[in-house]
């Protein structure tokens, strides 16, 4: 099993991601501007400010080339997980509906929550709880239309940093297989540094891929 | 020919930056504004103006999110 991670120029938590995946299976880093996924079994959008988050966050970096591997990669049901800027871009190419907008408060938030897991996907299983720390300005998620079955994360009550909609964490499509959230699993993989609650995620995608 | 798009917060949408402009202009003795929000000018030269919808709808703006306008 080989997970993928997309490196965009402005993404700074690329190298957190991969070494949080290559704690329970193989990865590698994937350049924006090539086009194959090198047979990658799960891919991984990280956070960061792609392309400088010009115009609006993710809406430049959802057009790069390696994004349209992933978008197709993703259609054909492989598992791609969208972490902060990444949900952002996920939102932005349409594989997730919704959009981030600034955080109510207008202020950078750098904290650790808990997130709910409420929803199952191949990034998930729901039932537990998750110590997972945020770090974002745009992390509002905004989705009228949105059916309430595809809500994966919530916040723990009292701990929404971001005035999202239905205290929303985190999202997938339809079909399960492609997941966003704005908390950091990738730097929540070792308990010397508070919690390793993050893995869940990675082992999760293994799960379902190994068995 | 050269274009302006206004885009803008779509309305019922929470827009905290309006409202931290609209709460600041009292502190500086502007009385009597209201419905404030703030949104972003891109100003570019094409050459085929058909176009620039298309460019609003797949990049300039977020639909889902932000209305805009063409100002030629």
């Amino acid at each position: 099993m080989k997970f993928g991670v997309v490196q965009f120029p402005g993404s700074c938590d690329h190298r957190d991601a991969l070494a949080a995946a290559q704690r329970v299976a193989d990865a590698e880093l994937l350049w924006h501007g090539d086009h194959s996924l090198n047979g990658v079994d799960a891919m991984i959008v990280p956070g960061g400010f792609s392309y400088g988050d010009y115009l609006r966050v993710g809406a430049i970096a959802r057009f790069s080339p390696l994004m349209e591997s992933v978008i197709a990669f993703a259609n054909e049901g492989g598992p791609v997980l969208g972490i902060c800027n990444g949900f952002q871009v996920l939102c932005e190419a349409h594989l997730l509906q919704g959009a981030l907008l600034p955080n109510t408060s207008l202020r950078f938030v750098c904290r650790q929550v808990d997130i709910e897991v409420v929803g199952d996907s191949q990034w998930s299983r729901a039932g537990e709880t998750l110590s997972i720390p945020v770090k974002h300005t745009t992390g509002r998620y905004f989705a009228p239309d949105l059916d309430p079955a595809q809500v994966v994360f919530r916040y723990a009550p009292g701990q929404n940093p971001n005035g999202s909609q239905d205290d929303i964490a985190g999202v997938r499509n339809e079909a399960g297989n492609v997941v966003g959230l704005m908390p950091h699993p990738e730097h929540a993989v070792d308990a010397l540094t508070g919690s390793a609650d993050g893995l869940h995620l990675f082992e999760s995608v293994l799960r379902e891929r190994v068995g | 020919m050269r274009a302006r798009v206004l885009i803008r917060p779509k309305e019922g949408i929470l827009d905290p930056q309006g409202i931290a402009v609209e709460r600041a202009l009292p502190a500086l003795g502007f009385s009597g504004v209201e419905n404030v929000h703030v949104g972003r000018l891109v100003e570019l030269d094409v050459e085929d103006e058909s176009q620039l919808d298309s460019m609003c709808q797949k990049l300039l703006a977020n639909p889902l999110i932000e209305d805009y306008e063409i100002l030629k």
